[in-house]
């Protein structure tokens, strides 16, 4: 029962942190919610006992590619072709 | 001296494809296929119900792949030629990214970093590597294995990057570690064919379950992936980091 309580957070917060991540205004914004989106997706993991899946998630998901993608947001902002 | 070892590997390649070849069987009708051509004798005969001994950790030793992380044992030793896809994709597009922007040499300038964040980052950077190497060398035992593993030294890398701009990582070392570490998961599925006919047999004992060397060839395949994955992922982040533009 409690599981199933944490479970349904997880998801709630899933969609939350996806929605909020296409529909951000500002880049810097998306980049971090789909990190959290990421974050988030690791405890799912865990809970449905899948612990290789959960690091792989956890370095590549929330680690590398946001990594990339902070390193292309400022790539881009330098050369001001957003705002 | 390059152009002999490329004949040498070549013939040796050859030599196994032309063997291999004449040995095969054509395809034969239905219902009258040889099992012992197509499929290990040892899968079929395997007994599912009777022999049931518990395996327990840290004391049963020689079982039928001494992992004791199953996943492990499937990824890296059951269905090893969906992981050698995988390494040959990751491969792929490695070589795509450096085709776009190899031709560039000049490397991106950030804003200045400040004295405590690059020896903050210096310090973070050994202690991600160090704990990358123990995931993948630890694969056969604990989660994780070789792709999370090379993706953390990968991402290190790529902090170094971000916090000092005088950085500059020695990438033709990267290269040839990638080059020799992929070269040589092939060279270890071909001793699989040597020593017992099959591609990527698992030939040595595999020893107790729960040691560090233990399940035979699947850590030193999954240590050879994780410094293939890493490599190569460093490799595409240093080209990303390149200036673009048509210069």
């Amino acid at each position: 029962m409690e599981n199933n309580i944490i479970e349904i957070f997880i998801g709630i917060l899933m969609l939350f942190a996806g929605i909020k991540a296409v529909t951000s205004k500002k880049m810097l914004d998306s980049i971090l919610y789909l990190s959290l989106l990421s974050m988030v997706a690791v405890v799912g993991f865990v809970i449905m006992k899948a612990p290789d899946v959960a690091i792989t998630e956890a370095v590549i998901g929330s680690g590398l590619v946001t990594a990339v993608f902070l390193l292309t947001y400022s790539v881009v902002k330098k050369s001001g072709d957003i705002a | 001296m390059k152009k002999v070892l490329a004949f040498i590997l070549v013939a040796i390649l050859g030599y196994f494809m032309i063997t291999g070849l004449m040995t095969a069987q054509e395809f034969s009708t239905y219902g009258n296929v040889n099992l012992d051509e197509k499929i290990s004798r040892n899968f079929i005969d395997k007994d599912v119900n009777g022999k049931s001994d518990e395996i327990i950790y840290g004391q049963t030793s020689n079982p039928e792949t001494g992992s004791a992380n199953y996943v492990t044992s499937i990824i890296a030793n059951y269905r090893i030629f969906d992981t050698l896809g995988e390494v040959t994709v990751l491969f792929v597009s490695a070589l795509g990214v450096s085709l776009l922007f190899g031709k560039n040499t000049k490397k991106y300038n950030f804003y200045e970093s400040n004295f405590i964040l690059k020896t903050a980052s210096k310090m973070i950077f050994g202690l991600i590597l160090v704990v990358g190497i123990y995931i993948f060398v630890h694969g056969h035992l604990t989660p994780g294995g070789g792709f999370p593993g090379g993706a953390m030294i990968a991402s290190s890398i790529l902090l170094m990057y971000l916090a000092d701009n005088e950085f500059k990582a020695n990438i033709n070392k990267f290269k040839q570690a990638e080059s020799l570490s992929g070269s040589l998961i092939l060279v270890i599925g071909l001793l699989g064919i040597v020593t017992s006919g099959y591609f990527f047999y698992n030939f040595l004992p595999t020893g107790t379950v729960g040691e560090t060397f233990s399940a035979g060839i699947i850590p030193i395949i999954y240590t050879l992936i994780g410094l293939k994955v890493g490599s190569e992922l460093s490799g595409v982040i240093y080209n990303f980091m390149l200036e673009g533009g048509e210069q």
